[in-house]
This record gives C-alpha cells, sequence and structure tokens, in this order.
C-alpha cells in the first residue's frame, strides 16, 4: 500500500506520437517471418500448378519426379484427399447462391492458370522445385471463360458445369421495398421525360488487381505436438483454426495456429488457401514437419486477387444539381472458385454508392459470375473502393453535364454537419461527420483557388503539360462489423472482438488481443490505450497476438476493425480490471467501495489522502495472502465487444496532376487530403495508414492492372509486368485531420486503414480526365497508362494513332481489356 | 560443391555451396542470417539487398560463389555494441515502416544512397531507392527517415545524435 502524497495523473498516452514499440526487431533483422522457421527435419513442398486455364486432367506421371534424389513423396490430388476437401466461403448472399466445390488440388479438371495438381515433397525447398518440373501432366485443353459479361449469356462454355451457369448469385437492394427511399425505376422514368432534369448514364470498368504483400505466404506445419501447429503468413489465425477443424474434419483443439511477425496483407491474407491444407495433409501424412513459402510469381497467380467489376450507373438529378435517383448495376468477376467473403465483397459497396449524399431512391444489383481466372477476394477497401470510384466518377460526369463546379454539386447534395445522426438511403446510419469541414481545410491546403487560376492559364497558353485536379468526397463503412447486422446479411460469422487482461505480480500487464497486425502497430497503439485506462507505464504492457494457444479466442484484422472494435474490447477489459480490483482496494485501504475514486493507476479515498495503485494490488491477489471473503484473488479480466453499429470515417481528397499530351504521361503534382477518422490514439501510425493507403489507390488509378490474355494466361504474373509504384513515382501527400468524434464507442475512433485506397482512386483519374478533357477526351479505363492516355487524346482529336496496335510497353498495361476494347473498336468519342 | 570463404558481419565462413546457390539462399538457410529476407523472383523488389565489398547488391542477384573472398554487410550487423546505425534510428524515429518486410532491403539501399550522396535532395532519395518496394509507408516516411540519417551522419553532426560506433556508410564495414 502507498499514500499517495501529491496526486497527480500521468499525460495522456492517447493522442501522443508514440515510436512503435515493434520496431526494434524489424530494423534489426531479428524477425520471425514463418519462412525463417526451421524444424529439425523439416520437409519443403512444391506446387505442381496447371499453365491452362480450363482443363480436363487426363493423367498424370511423377515417375520422373520420384527418381530425383532427395525427393521424399509426389502426391496427385486423390493420394491425400485434396480433391475431396471443399476450401470455406463463408459468405453465401443469397440463400440460392451456387458454391462450385473448391478442392485443395484439382482431381479431374482445372479451372484456372495456376491452380495445383500435384505437390512434392521434398529435403530443400531447390529439390522439390526442380521434381515439380519433372511432374508430367496430360491436359484436355477445355475453352477459357473470359469475359464476365459473355459468360453470362445463353450458351456460354462455363466454367463449372455441374451447377448449370456461370451465375454465382445476384444481390439486390432496393430502397423503395426497404422503406429508405423511393423506387428509382420510377425515378428515373419521371426524369426522362421531365425537362427539369437531366439522367446521366455512365459504364466504369474496375480492373482486377494484385494485393501485393510484401511477405510471400508461406506455411510451416508440425504435426508432432500435442496440438498440431501450423504457422502461417496470415491475417485470420483464428478463423483458419475454426475453418481448419471444419473443413478437415479435425477436433478444433488438436490445432493451434501461429500468425507470426506478418508482413502485409491488404486484405490478401483473408484466406484459408490450398497451401495451408495441402502442408497440413502432407505433414500428418508423412508425420514430418512440412514447410511451404511461395515465390513471387506464384504469389501473382495464384493468391487472391482484388477488384474486377463493371459498373453500369445512371443518376438523375434536377438541372439545379439535386440529385433525385441513382440506380447501380454490377457485374463482379469471382474467378473460378469462391472465396472466404469473396462473395460479399462486391456487395459491401451496396451500402457505399449512395456515399456521403442524400439521394431519395436507391437501387443496387450486383450479379457475381464465374470465370477461368484466379479467384478474386477481399483487397483494402474491399467493395468500398468500387463503389467509391464509381460514385465519385459519376458526380463529375454529372457536374459537367448540369455544368456545375464538381466541388458545388457535391455540397449540394452531401448531408450537412447539422444532420447527423443521419440514416442513408442504404439504411446506415452515420453518427458524425463534418463534410463541410474537412473540405475547406484540403481547399486551403491545396490551394484550389489557385491551382483552377493556374490550369486555365495552360490551358490558354496550350500548354503541352496540362493541368488537372480531382476530386473524392467520401466516406466508408468500417469496423467490421456488428454481429447483427453481419447476420441479416448471411455472413458466416459475428463481428465482434475480445482482449483479455492478465496483471501480473510485478504489476506488468500482459494484453492478450484477437485481433492479429500485420504492420498496423497494434502493439503501440493498444499499449497507449492501456497506460491511459489502467494508469501504468507504457512500457509496463506487453501486447500478446496472433498465436490461438494464448490468444484463443478473436476474429483478426481486416475491415479497418483492429482499433474500433478490437481496441474497444481493450477498453472493456480494463475496466473489468478497475471493476475487480475495486473490493480489494476497499480492503486494503479499509474505506468502503463507495468512498473509492479511480484515477492515474490509484484507488483513493475520497476527501483523504490515501490511496492504492492497480500495480500494488496485482501483487497483492498474488500474495493473496490478506483478501476479502466471497471474492476470488484475481484482478484479470476478458472482454468481448460488440459493436453497435459501424464506423463511418470520411474526408475530402484533392488531387493535381501534370499530363504531357505528347506523350501521354501522368506525373502527380500535389496531393491534399484531408481525413475525418474519429479521435486519433497516434497520429504517426493515422498518418502512415494514410500514406500507404493512397499510394495503393493512386495505384490502382495509374499504374496496376491483372491483365490476362486471350487464352486466360495472367501477363502481369511477375514484379516486372504488375508494376507497383516505386517511391521515384509517388510524391509527398500533403496529409491533415478534422476531427467529429465517433458517438458509437467509447473512445470516439473511427477506422483507418482502407481510408487512403478508398478515397484516392476517384480523386487521380477524376483529375487525369480533368487535364484533357478539353481536347475531347471522354473517359479512360485504369490503369491510366501513358499509352490510354496518348491514344484518348490522339483519337479526340481524331488521329488514327496506333489503336490498331497492342500495348505491351507502357507499365500496367497488359493486353486485357485495352485490346479486347481495342478490338470492339470502342474508341468513339475518346473513350478507350 | 564449390568452396567458399566469406566474412559476413564480422565473422568468417568456410562452406561448400552448390554452384547454383544464391547469396541469400547462402544467407538464410545456410548462416540462419533470416534479417534477410526474399520478397521477389525477378531482382524488382530489393528486400534481399545487402553490402558486399561495400556497394549495395540485391542477394537474389548474386551467386553465393560470387562472395567467396568478399565482405557481406547484412542488418543484422549493422548495429555496434547495443547502439542502432543511424538509419535504422532514422527509420524508427520517421515511421518508415510498418509491416517491415522490405526494411532490411530499404536500410542497406538507404545507407549506400548516402554513401555515394551524403546530403541528396528528395527527388534523388526517391531515385536512388527506387529498386527497393514497400507496399505499406507510400515511401514518404521513408524519405524523411533517409533525410534525418543524412543530417544526422553529416561531418560534424551533432555526437549525442551519432551513433558511438562509426556509422557505416557505402556498406564500408
Amino acid at each position: 500500500m502507498t499514500t499517495t502524497e501529491n496526486p497527480s495523473t500521468p499525460a495522456p498516452e492517447i493522442g501522443r506520437d508514440r515510436r512503435r514499440k515493434e520496431d526494434r526487431r524489424l530494423i534489426t533483422g531479428r524477425t520471425r517471418w514463418v519462412d525463417n522457421q526451421a524444424l529439425t527435419g523439416l520437409l519443403h513442398l512444391s506446387v505442381v500448378r496447371s499453365p491452362f486455364a480450363h482443363a480436363n486432367i487426363k493423367g498424370i506421371d511423377t515417375s520422373a519426379a520420384k527418381q530425383v534424389p532427395g525427393v521424399v513423396a509426389v502426391y496427385s490430388a486423390a493420394d491425400i484427399g485434396a480433391d475431396q476437401v471443399q476450401l470455406p466461403c463463408a459468405w453465401p448472399i443469397t440463400k440460392d447462391m451456387k458454391s462450385p466445390q473448391r478442392p485443395a488440388l484439382a482431381g479431374s479438371r482445372v479451372n484456372f492458370a495456376g491452380e495445383g495438381v500435384a505437390v512434392v515433397v521434398a529435403r530443400s525447398a531447390a529439390i522439390a522445385k526442380d521434381a515439380a518440373e519433372l511432374v508430367e501432366v496430360d491436359y484436355e485443353e477445355l475453352e477459357p471463360v473470359l469475359d464476365m459479361e459473355e459468360a453470362l449469356k445463353d450458351g456460354a462454355t462455363l466454367v463449372h458445369p455441374e451447377i448449370g451457369t456461370n451465375a454465382n448469385a445476384q444481390w439486390v437492394f432496393d430502397s423503395g421495398e426497404a422503406g429508405s427511399g423511393g423506387d428509382v425505376a420510377e425515378a428515373l422514368k419521371k426524369a426522362e421525360s421531365d425537362d427539369d432534369q437531366i439522367v446521366v448514364r455512365r459504364r466504369f470498368r474496375q480492373q482486377r488487381l494484385v494485393p501485393v504483400f510484401m511477405e510471400p505466404r508461406s506455411t510451416v506445419v508440425d504435426p508432432n505436438s500435442e496440438q498440431l501447429t501450423m504457422w502461417s503468413s496470415t491475417q485470420v489465425p483464428h478463423i483458419l483454426k475454426t475453418m481448419l477443424a471444419l473443413t478437415l474434419g479435425l477436433p478444433e483443439h488438436k490445432i493451434r495456429v501461429i500468425a507470426p511477425d506478418v508482413g502485409g496483407g491488404f486484405g490478401g491474407k483473408i484466406a484459408v488457401a490450398p497451401e495451408e491444407v495441402l502442408t497440413l495433409l502432407v505433414a500428418r501424412k508423412l508425420g514430418k514437419p512440412v514447410k511451404w513459402t511461395e515465390t513471387r510469381s506464384e504469389s501473382l497467380l495464384t493468391a487472391h486477387h482484388g477488384r474486377d467489376q463493371v459498373q453500369e450507373l445512371a443518376m438523375s438529378v434536377t438541372k439545379d444539381g439535386q440529385i433525385t435517383g441513382l440506380d447501380v448495376k454490377l457485374i463482379a468477376d469471382m474467378g473460378a472458385y469462391l472465396g472466404l467473403v469473396g462473395p460479399g465483397v462486391p456487395i459491401l459497396g451496396a451500402f457505399m454508392f449512395n456515399a456521403i449524399y442524400k439521394i431519395p431512391a436507391y437501387r443496387f444489383d450486383c450479379t457475381n459470375v464465374f470465370t477461368t481466372k484466379t479467384l478474386t477476394d477481399a483487397y483494402r477497401g474491399a467493395g468500398r473502393p468500387e463503389a467509391t470510384f464509381g460514385i465519385e466518377r459519376l458526380m463529375d460526369e454529372a457536374a459537367l453535364e448540369l455544368g456545375m463546379e464538381p466541388l458545388e454539386f457535391r455540397e449540394k447534395n452531401w448531408i450537412k454537419h447539422e444532420e447527423f445522426p443521419y440514416t442513408t438511403v442504404s439504411t446506415l446510419t452515420y453518427d458524425t461527420g463534418n463534410y463541410e469541414a474537412a473540405t475547406e481545410q484540403a481547399k486551403q491546403m491545396f490551394d484550389y483557388d489557385g491551382l483552377r487560376r493556374e490550369q486555365q492559364e495552360r490551358r490558354r497558353r496550350g500548354d503541352v503539360k496540362q493541368l488537372g485536379i480531382g476530386i473524392s468526397t467520401f466516406t466508408e463503412m468500417c469496423g467490421l462489423a456488428p454481429s447483427r447486422v453481419l447476420g441479416s446479411l448471411d455472413y458466416g460469422a459475428g463481428g465482434w472482438e475480445t482482449a483479455s487482461i492478465r496483471m501480473q505480480p510485478t504489476g506488468k500487464a500482459e494484453v492478450v488481443v484477437g485481433v492479429s497486425p500485420h504492420g498496423q502497430g497494434h502493439e503501440t497503439a493498444f499499449s497507449q490505450i492501456v497506460a491511459d485506462q489502467l494508469g501504468v507505464p507504457f512500457d509496463d504492457v506487453e501486447i500478446l497476438h496472433g498465436d490461438t494457444q494464448s490468444s484463443y479466442k478473436g476474429l483478426d484484422t481486416y475491415g479497418s476493425r483492429s482499433l474500433a472494435v478490437g481496441g474497444i474490447a481493450v477498453v472493456k477489459a480494463a475496466e473489468k480490471v478497475i471493476e475487480k480490483a475495486k473490493p480489494i482496494a476497499a480492503h486494503m485501504l479499509e474505506a468502503s467501495e463507495g468512498d473509492l475514486e479511480f484515477s492515474g493507476g490509484k484507488f483513493t479515498v475520497k476527501g483523504t489522502d490515501k490511496g492504492v495503485g492497480i500495480q500494488d494490488i496485482a501483487l497483492a491477489v498474488f500474495a493473496a495472502h490478506d483478501y476479502p471473503e466471497g471474492i476470488e484473488p484475481d484482478i484479470d479480466a476478458h472482454a468481448t465487444f460488440d459493436p453497435e453499429n459501424f464506423s463511418f470515417p470520411h474526408g475530402t481528397h484533392l488531387c493535381a496532376v501534370e499530363v504531357d499530351t505528347e506523350t501521354g504521361f501522368v506525373s502527380l503534382y500535389k496531393y491534399v487530403c484531408v481525413d475525418d477518422v474519429g479521435n486519433v490514439i497516434n497520429p504517426l501510425i493515422v498518418e502512415g495508414q494514410v500514406h500507404g493507403g493512397l499510394a495503393q489507390g493512386i495505384a490502382q488509378a495509374l499504374y496496376e492492372e491483372a491483365a490476362y490474355d486471350d487464352q486466360g494466361t495472367l501477363l502481369s504474373g511477375t514484379l516486372v509486368d504488375y508494376t507497383l509504384p516505386t517511391a521515384a513515382d509517388l510524391i509527398s501527400f500533403d496529409t491533415a485531420n478534422t476531427t467529429t468524434a465517433s458517438t458509437t464507442n467509447p473512445l470516439g475512433v473511427k477506422g483507418v486503414g482502407e481510408a487512403g485506397t478508398i478515397a484516392s482512386t476517384p480523386a487521380v483519374v477524376n483529375s487525369v480526365l480533368d487535364a484533357i478533357r478539353h481536347l475531347g477526351v471522354k473517359d479512360i479505363d485504369m490503369p491510366t497508362t501513358p499509352y490510354r492516355v496518348w491514344t484518348a487524346i490522339q483519337s479526340a482529336s481524331g488521329h488514327a494513332g496506333r489503336a490498331d496496335e497492342a500495348d505491351v510497353a507502357s507499365p500496367g498495361a497488359g493486353l486485357g481489356s485495352t485490346a479486347s476494347d481495342i478490338s470492339k473498336g470502342d474508341t468513339q468519342g475518346g473513350h478507350l | 560443391m564449390a568452396r567458399i570463404r566469406t566474412t559476413v558481419d564480422g565473422l568468417v565462413y568456410e562452406d561448400d555451396v552448390e554452384p547454383r546457390m544464391l547469396l541469400v539462399q547462402y544467407l538464410r538457410e545456410r548462416l540462419g542470417k533470416t534479417g534477410t529476407v526474399i520478397g521477389c523472383d525477378t531482382s524488382n523488389c530489393g528486400a534481399c539487398t545487402v553490402h558486399l565489398d561495400g556497394m549495395s547488391v540485391k542477394s537474389c542477384s548474386v551467386l553465393a560463389v560470387q562472395a567467396n573472398g568478399a565482405e557481406v554487410l547484412t542488418i543484422e550487423g549493422l548495429e555496434r555494441d547495443g547502439q542502432l546505425h543511424p538509419m535504422q534510428q532514422a527509420f524508427h524515429d520517421n515511421h518508415a515502416l510498418q509491416c517491415g518486410y522490405c526494411t532490411p532491403g530499404m536500410i542497406m539501399q538507404s545507407i549506400d544512397l548516402l554513401g555515394d550522396n551524403p546530403d541528396p535532395s528528395e527527388h534523388e532519395i526517391r531515385e536512388g531507392i527506387e529498386g527497393n518496394l514497400c507496399r505499406c509507408t507510400g515511401y514518404q516516411n521513408i524519405v524523411r527517415a533517409v533525410q534525418d540519417a543524412a543530417s544526422k551522419m553529416k561531418p560534424g553532426a551533432s555526437a549525442t545524435q551519432q551513433s558511438s560506433a562509426q556509422p557505416v556508410a557505402g556498406g564500408g564495414a
């Protein structure tokens, strides 16, 4: 027991730009990536993959591979039951959704180029790879299915003939039926016959992307401990553990999953991967530890992709700029199979197309389709970047047709700050926000009016390098998610999160969290929260995560949920620790509980100088020599938090680009974003998340595309062809925050992980078009590569250009959509 | 098999290696130097960057036998007497890493960059680390970290800011 002479509360940790706890091992190379694991007797697994997009397997000859010294085993699917496995999809979006079997290895037919057909196990990774080359597979080629719209037509080749269609599911939201708004068909019909309204119709393409986490996926399975142990480079160790049990019929309490240091995820490691299952099956069969580590090419080819939608949008709007209806028709490419949450990804967009705007009538209609390509699933933003791109591009197009300034048109339609909480036409209730404040600050930082003047000057002079200004005023739903809402969307799990606090005898706190970081800085941010809640020093807190033996319950990290859901579980656990400590403190202080107050890590008796610290109470309950009757000598606590609502970060992003009208080259000129992510725990981490998010969103606009040829072969299958932005491609961004605290959680926090990616893509494309629209260009598909920009300028100005030649030289521009667009002669009006 | 003799992070090693073994495989699989990582198979990402006789190299593009007789410095050899290299410290101070996978290569390349150009502009830094990919940070804080390290590694920079050990620039071990 200590007596406080001068009780003073330490400076709050929340809001401090603490340097990260996790950095030390990462900057010194003392890391624990899965591929670093070296176990005695470890064997290495290599997967034999199909070069064809669609083919029957007529036979597999493994004899040559088996002769290679050092090869332990070669297995086809049937040898290990891999063709009988049904890899899980946790999100059946409709009752009649079609779910073809997704095996761990293909048995009789491959459905995308890269699908595994056999595995080689050897004493070294090099021997396994060499031997995999010697496995002879006899394929009978089938017609690939590549175009989403063609795939839905009668008579189309079927990816999975056994389900009788290429359509996976159709999911519809109609505000008229939901009672949250009017009937959009009526609104559009009325607008078409109304002289005071216009209808703006556009078709946008969301190209296919690859998440490209920097650490290639890796899995090690040790089958020889009491619990079978899987180390995996995953975002979702808890989901993986449960799904392995359900998928393979293993007792869940006999499985331990560890996600050690994980080198990025961005949604790409939300999966139950075939290779994880194969490594487990082979390790169990051989009774030896087995490792699988992918090459980058394997990763690009087989780890899930993201985006890939065709968007047909129609907006009715009065001539003075009031939106009267929005109709959204999507086709979304699932690829060959359904991933863990793949079919639900485009559906998340249903709630976000209406964005920050008051729209009286709205309909969202999405058809998911199978093709013979790599499957798609979550990629940073998952459904929300696609929706935000669609609406923010359409807002610019409508403003143009109306002859209104695009920012003014947005402001005329957005929810005003005094209207919160606001229930949208898609039935979500936005708790807080202030779009006016974020926009005003962004405009000032950007010098919006000054850049508009500069743009006019360059136009007037006819400069080769034209300036374009693009806007994106976005919001997103994140902090996934209220369990009841997920239930209403037929998702297979809840959206709660857990935390436990274990007070050590010496007063240190072990905090066990269910969320599982891969670069987000949980150890630092959660330590800050605990330090404030319990009043213990930041350095006295250790955050444990990513091992299902210590962190035994959780739903992992995605959807910007770690802080807004997991962080609140930490708060709730800390509150329980204090509640449990209170009767013990009262006993130690010989006071009644009602006379105690807790602040700065100490219980004090009101009106006296008597007090006892929480860390001293931890020692007292460890000794347990003297504590009140009827309670347990323990102040540890566990909490589960299920949010009541999503969180709704928002922001205004302004982008200026220079477009070289002679070469089509786009360079970033200035980028300003002002994001409202609620209260900030650590501004350094928030800024870092925004920077990285921006880079990925900008990359979609300018650089990246997973392109396939007409045989279904991935053309951008290495980092030479799938062009991530380098430091030299990007500029320094000007970022800032406005703050309206969320009212749906005690910390007032929102999410930040996906914001930059969701917001930036339309700002960049809007700016590229803004630079060259006066030349007659109306639209350019993403990525807006120099070739596409140049060709759009050429065809808009009536030059023939080189539109008959395929684009193979410019970064990120594969043959895929460009070549097919060209072959259709779809260059009218400068659209490319 | 070929016999090689190399000095890695100050220790001498002698090993028989397959002629086709890459330096990065030798470091990771034979020496347990797993601080150096592999991020791609086309020499694009730079995650495996180390210093070979004072020059930054992508160790996936060098054969182990080419390191025969040479001195190799990896991320694990930068710290001296418990003191971080100024570049490591700058990466920490400027939040220049998130997942940390690209970080070893990025730090080794940035040190090499300052060896060639002790006072680079933002543009020169961006060009200088162009061969190293990062998917988390958008590079902005990496650029800041390199600028910060440059100011602290300059001759005459305050001793308190400088590592007590001789900072390694240009990879000289």
